[in-house]
């Protein structure tokens, strides 16, 4: 078992990864340019990975490090996906405000 | 001494979080979001014996992606854009949102017992290696591996797809619809 959790308990960890996915959640919520967005998504991304390792090394068990990966995998093929996205909604309307997507609807 | 340093390290880190919020400029963003990810790998490497995770960490996050924002941050000449802010309203209900999250999340943990979570010491700090990670990736895990492997190659093809220009069709300015 790891030195650190002799000293600092497990709730610590839990409780600094709670705050910084609820930081990603206000920043999805207030902002309204679509890259920060997607920077407060990857935000919470690695709150939750942050989570998986330290429990991960509590327990000693290396599956939810390998699920870190995966995880990671997933992060970067959703920002080269969404990265074009917005790159396309640039080109189109000349903006990366969010509200412009409200044509959507019509 | 190293209750001491986690404690002063989870603090530069949410502050560096609260400022990708906060900050106006979306490369000061970019830039304080990189500090926020290379504080999450410090953690890994120094407190939680993961040192392989944390490189990894460091080099797809601060290396990879954020470099990918910051070009198309650049790309679309974006630093010196003034951003248009939300009503009042919205930012204040925002925040009370989120801390009611966070409040819901801090009475949850408090009402549970991590501390009895179980945890079997039957290796001893040597689970965040190179070689145990390889062994259970590539024994366990191998077909979610492969999977990944499909993953990369359809958000590629769908990247180049989206953001190739079509030939012919010329943009002019702000055109959004035709009815």
């Amino acid at each position: 078992m790891s030195q650190i959790f002799q000293t600092v308990p497990i709730a610590h960890f839990v409780y600094f990864c709670s705050v910084l996915f609820c930081i990603g959640v206000v920043g999805v919520i207030t902002r309204r340019n679509a890259i920060i967005i997607f920077m407060s998504v990857e935000l919470m991304l690695n709150a939750v990975n942050l989570l998986l390792v330290s429990f991960s090394t509590y327990r000693q068990d290396p599956a939810g490090q390998i699920f870190v990966f995966f995880i990671m995998a997933v992060a970067a093929a959703e920002v080269a996906a969404g990265l074009a996205i917005i790159t396309m909604i640039y080109r189109n309307t000349h903006s990366v405000d969010i509200n412009e997507l409200s044509r959507l609807k019509n | 001494m190293l209750a001491s340093s986690f404690y002063f390290l989870a603090f530069i880190t949410i502050f560096f979080a609260i400022m990708v919020v906060l900050s106006k400029n979306p490369v000061h963003s970019v830039l304080y979001l990189v500090l926020t990810f290379f504080g999450i790998s410090g953690n890994y490497i120094f407190f939680l014996d993961a040192p392989f995770i944390g490189m990894v960490n460091i080099i797809v996050y601060a290396g990879a992606i954020m470099v990918l924002f910051l070009y198309v941050i650049m790309i679309m000449n974006l630093n010196a854009q003034i951003e248009p802010k939300k009503s009042n309203l919205f930012r204040i209900s925002g925040a009370i949102t989120g801390g009611a999250l966070l409040l819901i999340l801090t009475a949850v943990i408090r009402q549970s017992d991590l501390a009895g979570a179980g945890n079997n010491m039957i290796n001893h700090g040597n689970i965040g290696t190179i070689k145990l990670l390889g062994m259970v990736l590539y024994t366990d895990y191998i077909l979610p591996f492969e999977v990944a492997s499909i993953l990369f190659l359809v958000a590629m093809v769908g990247a180049v797809v989206l953001g190739r220009r079509e030939e012919g069709k010329i943009t002019i300015g702000n055109i959004p619809y035709q009815k």
